[in-house]
């Protein structure tokens, strides 16, 4: 029997695709997980990959059409297979990979020693063991994604050892981190809803410093001057500061949920990054966990595919606090739209040579405009006010980071 | 027959052995067993099925003396004659034995009288016949019973016996020593205690069923001592004088010593592999420094390659079922199929005692040790209804869970059934369902059985008939 190819939904809040290109021609043999298009979805260009063997019998759609989640866009099967009539355009659920039948028989045929992954088109479909999801659950890890060693490809327990490395769909992701959820008080309800209905969905208001980058600087200079290899920006400086700096002000690390507020204790920071035709926030995940060289590498490589369009969901989905840097277009200073359910922003200028009055003398310094956008549903002006002090305390003195 | 080739050659036709031969030959490989005995070895002939004839024996004769009368049954002096009971064992014996060379030719499996010695890669010599494997060798010699030579416990078929003597006695022995209390001590022990020896059994290590959870071997110590067995554990035999007609056993116990008299002693601590005099040196096959084969456990090949090793000969646990699982494993090896590898950690132990001891998985002391966080459930017998019903309330089940995912990673049960109950944990464990897929299966009620799905539930804090 012919399978249906379908448009899966490629990121978690993918509606429809634009099938960009077919990678295979009507009568090409085809097996489990080729690709067998490029997609472009509302983020990023993804490949749909074969869910069945065979020959690709039909491509229903062409080139540069778009059409929505769950559509029939081709259709797999045996050559010279004719596909069910009417099969051409009617919008089907995808459907899951099917093993091939495997005949015991003769010893001259032996059986694929490596399992295949199970079929990633939902959770529920793929074979794994209670325990195993319990595991997946709790981690957040797609099951989809996991070579099963268990029979007929089902994974267990022992094939989720280390899998943390590659989680998959964006809420799984951050499922995995610890959080705690807090009831809204009928102040928090008060202040939420007066707020909303005076100033729109997201009532937000703005906290802007000034950070002495001078010591900054020199910290920068003197570890580019000691090691080539660990190139570095100051942005990647305010990223490993505004984590530590979340840590200890966790109502800023958090989301609004309409119906309470989810504080994180896990802190992944979303970086803005420009890209043709709009803007993407590649996730620095627990971002208070890694050195400066780790963050530094990861946004450099994560900047650099989110360019190419080149992004897994998981990557831009699920950041607890984002910060957005337009200092190199030589902006001194701006606001930030919060993007929610997080609760700020971090708008970052430029750096500055200016002159200032340090310990009653005139100074020339490298200085810093910095505005943080604030959720006033979840940050109050103190509370903001606080982790930026110790966010300008870090940047001032950032062997604070390593204390 | 002289010189004959075959795909696959099975030196040992016993429980890892015959069945790789039978799904060798499901798989289109032309195959052989060299057996210089019955086929279905130690466990068919001299182990597992005859031992179990004689405790069902046993059993009935305890439950006759110890229910009749308040089941309503007028009974005269119950008596029990060993010797009868053994010729029933025997008939058992053979018939499975028969139903093995009956599946051997139903499978068109060439079973080869004689003793097979490897003597090449590729040959098996049978007294003066050579034969050729195409295929692989698979060595399947099994094990035998062992004294104590050092301390003068040398099995010699009178005074000093082992399980091989014990199951052919035609009279129970007045008095009974044995020494070594695992799974064929305590076994025996119960079968000679029934058909009216004294028995007193003696364990070198700190309790009877040491490789247990400490609370089962603490039930059938305690059910052992009510029934006039001695027990004594954590005791060294130092000396051993035999005699003609008795014997005298010198113990050991915190310096202070005890001289046990018997007239026979039954050796039942551990068993020795078959592994001299089967051309292992000359081909090269290597062994452990336990004196094991050396196999690779994803394919069981030895260190030669093309000859492949199974069963006890193969490494512990030395037990029939994970014998059998080695042959299936290994005939699909050869074949060419990539088997899914044996599963060692969910191997079940069963002692067939009354009450049986079954178990799968780790001990409450070996999680423990092991650091898993975990939370114990149990549940005893005397609070089911169906135990009561029979009159089986000694024992209990213990499952000893994850503490966070709630996966099995222990089950133990003491129970007159426990070695059928336990396929519903060693199900659950194999396939990874927590405690809770446990009691979500719906228990037929009244069955001992619910007592499992009660212990799971204990695990979790909220069992309900207790």
């Amino acid at each position: 029997m012919a399978t249906k190819v379908v448009m899966e939904a490629l990121s978690p809040t993918m509606e429809e695709g634009r099938l960009v290109e077919w990678k295979k021609a009507e009568g090409d043999a085809v097996a489990t997980g080729d690709v067998l298009a490029e997609v472009e979805t509302d983020k990023a260009v993804m490949e749909l990959v074969a869910r069945a063997d065979g020959v690709l019998l039909k491509r229903v759609v062409a080139d540069g059409d778009t059409v929505p989640v769950a559509q029939v866009v081709g259709w797999i099967g045996a050559e010279g297979e004719t596909i069910p009539e009417g099969g051409g355009t009617a919008p089907a659920a995808a459907p899951p990979a099917k093993e091939k039948d495997k005949a015991e028989a003769a010893p001259s045929a032996p059986e694929p020693a490596a399992p295949a992954p199970a079929p990633a088109a939902g959770n529920d479909r793929v074979k794994a063991s209670p325990v195993a999801r319990k595991i997946a659950a709790e981690r957040g890890l797609d099951l989809g994604s996991i070579a099963g060693s268990g029979p007929d490809g089902r994974v267990i327990m022992r094939d989720l050892e280390g899998a943390t490395a590659k989680p998959a769909a964006a809420a799984a992701t951050i499922g995995a981190s610890v959080f705690t959820d807090l009831p809204l008080s009928q102040m928090r309800k008060t202040i939420a809803k007066r707020l909303v209905q005076s100033i729109g969905p997201i009532p937000t208001f703005y906290l802007t410093v000034e950070v002495d980058m001078e010591r900054a600087h020199e910290a920068r200079e003197a570890l580019l001057a000691r090691d080539d290899k660990g190139k570095f920006s100051f942005n990647d400086l305010i990223i490993r500061a505004s984590a530590e700096a979340l840590t200890r002000h966790p109502f800023v690390n958090a989301w609004w949920m309409d119906d309470k507020i989810r504080q994180w204790q896990d802190v992944h920071v979303g970086v803005a990054v420009a890209v043709d035709e709009g803007l993407i926030t590649p996730i620095i995940r627990h971002a208070d966990r890694k050195t400066l060289r780790e963050i530094a590498g990861e946004v450099r490589e994560l900047a650099g595919r989110a360019r190419a369009k080149k992004l897994a969901p998981e990557e831009y989905t699920g950041a607890t606090f984002t910060v957005s840097n337009l200092g190199m277009f030589g902006i001194d200073d701006f606001t930030a739209i919060i993007n929610p359910p997080e609760v700020a922003i971090l708008a970052v200028g430029r750096i500055e040579q200016k002159p200032v009055v340090a310990n009653g003398e005139l100074e020339i310094r490298r200085r810093m405009r910095m505005t943080l956008s604030c959720d006033h549903r979840v940050v109050d002006g103190a509370t903001g006010a606080q982790f930026l002090k110790t966010l300008v305390e870090m940047l001032e003195n950032p062997l604070a980071l390593v204390w | 027959m002289a010189n004959q080739t075959f795909d696959v050659i099975i030196i040992g036709g016993g429980p890892a052995g015959y069945p790789a031969a039978i799904r060798a030959s499901q798989l289109g490989l032309s195959a052989a067993v060299v057996e210089r005995d019955k086929l279905g070895g130690v466990c068919v002939n001299i182990g597992c099925i005859p031992t179990k004839a004689l405790l069902h024996s046993a059993a009935l004769l305890n439950s006759i003396r110890k229910d009749a009368k308040e089941n309503g049954i007028t009974t005269g002096d119950v008596s029990g004659d060993y010797g009868v009971a053994m010729k029933r064992s025997r008939k058992v014996a053979d018939q499975n034995s028969k139903g093995a060379e009956f599946l051997m030719k139903k499978n068109k499996v060439t079973v080869i009288k004689g003793t097979g010695v490897l003597a090449s890669a590729t040959t098996v010599k049978v007294g003066d016949d050579v034969l050729t494997a195409k295929k692989a060798i698979v060595l399947a010699t099994g094990s035998r019973t062992k004294g104590i030579p050092p301390i003068g416990l040398d099995i010699d078929g009178k005074v000093v016996i082992s399980s091989d003597e014990a199951l052919f006695l035609e009279a129970a022995p007045k008095r009974l020593a044995i020494v070594g209390a695992g799974a064929v001590g305590c076994e025996f022990a119960d079968i000679f205690n029934s058909f009216g020896s004294e028995v007193t059994l003696i364990e070198a290590l700190p309790r009877i069923l040491p490789v247990e959870d400490a609370e089962c071997s603490d039930v059938i110590a305690k059910s052992y001592k009510k029934r006039g067995i001695a027990v004594h554990a954590g005791v060294k035999v130092v000396k051993a004088d035999v005699k003609s007609d008795s014997v005298s056993l010198t113990i050991e116990t915190g310096g202070k010593t005890e001289t046990i008299t018997a007239d026979k002693v039954l050796m039942a601590a551990g068993r020795a592999v078959n592994t001299e005099k089967i051309g292992l040196d000359a081909v090269g096959v290597k062994l452990t420094d336990r004196g094991f084969i050396a196999v690779d456990p994803a394919t069981l090949q030895t260190s030669v390659k093309g000859v492949y090793a199974i069963g006890d000969v193969a490494g512990p646990p030395m037990l029939a079922h994970k014998g059998t699982r080695e042959g299936i494993h290994v005939a699909e090896v050869i074949a060419g199929h990539h088997p899914k590898a044996i599963d060692y950690s969910n191997v079940p132990s069963v002692t067939y005692c009354h009450p049986e001891v079954a178990s799968v998985g780790l001990t409450e002391e070996q999680a423990k040790e092991q650091g898993i966080e975990i939370k114990v459930g149990r549940f005893p017998f005397s609070a089911n209804g169906r135990a009561r019903a029979s009159n089986e309330t000694d024992g209990f089940v213990k499952i000893i869970r994850g503490a966070k995912y709630g996966e099995i990673v222990g089950a133990h049960i003491v129970s007159g059934h426990a070695s059928e109950m336990i396929h519903e944990l060693i199900l659950a464990r194999t396939n990874e369902y927590t405690v809770e897929e446990v009691d979500l299966a719906i228990h037929a009620h009244p069955t001992l059985s619910e007592a499992i799905a009660e212990a799971a539930l204990d695990s979790l804090g909220r069992a309900v008939h207790i």
